[in-house]
């Protein structure tokens, strides 16, 4: 008895007459109303949002600068160039024979990240490499010349790259990149 | 009056997630949120000229979200600053977007204020118990006025220039250390980097110190409650609603409205309310032929210039707004709302127009006819508050107050 007392009282709580009393259609009809109004609201705040995180984007003139041109016609055999690009050091090297010779000659079976040399040049400017000068471990620059392959040796860590610029030794991970470049003519390239 | 009322139509969040209700039992700040915010209990007659706290509360919050995007391309330095603004209106994804809103934003913020601050002249709703309410809001006004100032100096075309030289000259009134205090202002001997490097700190800084003052303002009304149109005190439950879902509904039909305006300022007349002289790169050497300030510190220019005496017209414009201040003590009326006080009305619209008079004086040649326009407008400016509201009530019959909000509330509907 006590227990049916009190499931009672609480159902009359549940309805008191003081609260509006509603047929369930209406509040279907309200509660459909408020999402759609919190979804519009959302989605207008979402798109007004938008413009601001994209501002913080590289700005027009910062992407005017993305590509350079580079006269390369001053740059002697077996020697190499420094230039800027987007913020980083490229170099362009002026590869000699017997340097495109060693980087073609290894089995791609030795190489850590394996890539073929004729892919890391453009076809019949077998002598020209162009690299972004970022050691792929931690961000250094390497240098040029130096090394047991003669590539170039990075003095932070000691990672070693060849005459492909491609990694041999050391902690880096990958090849050095080859940024995305086109000849223009026979002495002038552009990169980016 | 509790602090809350039982919101019949909506649960709270602690009821309908199991992760709310968990978070509110070890940090109530779910269930605090929502007594303090949510349900609040609010007058149920207040008319849409309520919703403009809200209104300028959004346009404070578009301030800082576009300001804070534009200061991380501008560069406050005087060879660089305006270089610096071009490139974001030309460079910068959207930046023509973001300082738009930013500029127009400020316009509108100040046409909500302004709204904002007439609803209350004409409600009484700086009388007792809101005296501190009132106040917190005139020190608001006062940091809006001093932020849009400053911000209007980065840009450093002419205007912001000269705006700058005159501006600050205005401390040179002071008598013997006026001189020294211009050159601690400037940081030098005239307008120069030291002045908008610290100008650029400070306008970044005071919308925060705003937000402070917001939250004070906040506190305060939600201890003396909301005024409403009849100026008659909440008395019975029957008198109030909560503030969701009633007025954050009603208060979402303004934002629409403040936003359609907003909008239409935005995105084709941006620059109808800036001047075309900003556009010229700040020269300390060649005065535009034409200062103007902005338009919402014209009518406060106009009783500067009113004055033919240096220290005399900085003083008036800064007791136009200091009047303020002494506003409930002056007001000697028993009744609030203007509705119920048929002598004050007149006196009142009277007043706002005559404001708005002074806006135009303000633009206008300082020569002729107008000089004496501004003088007339001066002087019933400050009588209105020195005189007409202090003397009014021995001479006005205020008509029957309603017996309570309800009263009022039951006697519009039957109306409909």
């Amino acid at each position: 008895m006590p227990d049916n007392n009190s499931s009672t009282s609480k159902s009359e709580q549940n309805t008191t007459p003081s609260q509006n009393v509603e047929s369930p259609k209406d509040e279907s009809r309200r509660k459909l109303l408020t999402t759609t109004a919190y979804t519009a609201a959302g989605v207008g705040a979402v798109c007004a949002l938008l413009p601001f995180v994209d501002s913080m984007n590289p700005s027009d003139d910062v992407q005017a600068l993305a590509s350079i041109e580079v006269d390369i016609s001053n740059i002697a055999e077996g020697q190499e160039k420094k230039v800027m690009w987007r913020g980083k050091p490229v170099f362009i090297k002026h590869r000699t024979k017997q340097e495109i010779e060693e980087a073609k000659s290894v089995p791609l079976i030795e190489l850590k990240d394996p890539e073929e040399d004729a892919k890391r040049v453009k076809p019949g400017k077998e002598q020209w490499l162009v690299t972004v000068g970022i050691c792929t471990h931690l961000g250094c620059v390497p240098i040029g010349g130096q090394g047991e392959y003669k590539g170039w040796f990075c003095p932070c860590h000691g990672s070693v790259y060849d005459t492909s610029a491609r990694i041999r030794k050391g902690p880096a991970p990958k090849n050095l990149a080859v940024p995305p470049y086109e000849f223009l003519s026979d002495t002038k390239i552009k990169i980016g | 009056m509790s602090n809350h009322i039982e919101n019949d139509l909506e649960q709270s969040l602690t009821e309908k997630s199991k992760i709310a209700k968990w978070i509110n039992d070890r940090l109530p700040i779910i269930s605090s949120i929502e007594n303090t915010l949510l349900r609040h209990p609010y007058p149920k007659n207040l008319s849409y000229l309520w919703s403009f706290g809200s209104i300028a509360g959004i346009a404070l919050v578009i301030q800082i979200l576009t300001g804070l995007f534009l200061a991380m391309h501008y560069v406050p330095n005087a060879d660089m600053a305006f270089d610096s603004v071009e490139h974001i209106m030309r460079d910068v994804r959207y930046g023509w977007l973001i300082r738009y809103m930013h500029a127009v934003g400020a316009s509108m913020f100040f046409v909500a204020v302004y709204i904002h601050i007439a609803r209350g002249l004409f409600y009484g709703s700086y009388k007792s118990p809101r005296e501190l309410l009132w106040w917190f809001g005139i020190l608001i006004f006062l940091l809006m006025m001093a932020t849009a100032f400053m911000g209007y100096v980065l840009p450093w075309g002419q205007m912001s220039f000269w705006g700058a030289t005159v501006i600050t000259n205005l401390f040179s009134a002071i008598p013997i250390v006026g001189e020294h205090i211009v050159a601690w202002l400037w940081g030098g001997y005239s307008v120069d980097n030291p002045t908008l490097n610290r100008f650029f700190v400070i306008h970044f800084v005071l919308p925060f110190v705003i937000v402070a003052m917001v939250m004070l303002h906040l506190a305060s009304l939600h201890t003396s409650g909301s005024n409403n149109p009849t100026g008659v005190e909440i008395k019975s439950k029957k008198d109030i609603i909560p503030f969701h879902p009633y007025f954050t509904i009603k208060d979402m039909v303004g934002f629409v409205a403040y936003f359609i305006i907003f909008g239409y300022f935005l995105f084709f007349y941006p620059n109808s309310l800036g001047h075309p002289d900003n556009y010229i790169p700040a020269n300390p050497l060649v005065t535009p032929a034409h200062i103007v300030p902005e338009w919402y510190f014209l009518p406060f220019y106009a009783i500067l210039r009113a004055i033919p005496d240096k220290l005399g017209g900085v003083l008036m414009m800064f007791g136009s707004i200091a009047i303020l201040f002494a506003l409930p003590y002056l007001d000697k009326s028993k009744v609030k709302s203007g509705a119920y006080r048929p002598l004050f009305k007149k006196f009142y619209w009277l007043f706002l127009v005559n404001f708005l008079f002074l806006g135009w004086l303000g633009q206008s040649p300082a020569e002729g006819w107008y000089v004496i326009a501004a003088r007339i407008s001066t002087f019933y400016y400050f009588t209105y508050f020195l005189i007409i509201l202090p003397q009014l009530p021995k001479f006005e019959k205020t008509l029957p107050l309603p017996k309570s909000i309800d009263d009022h509330y039951q006697s519009l509907k039957r109306k409909k």
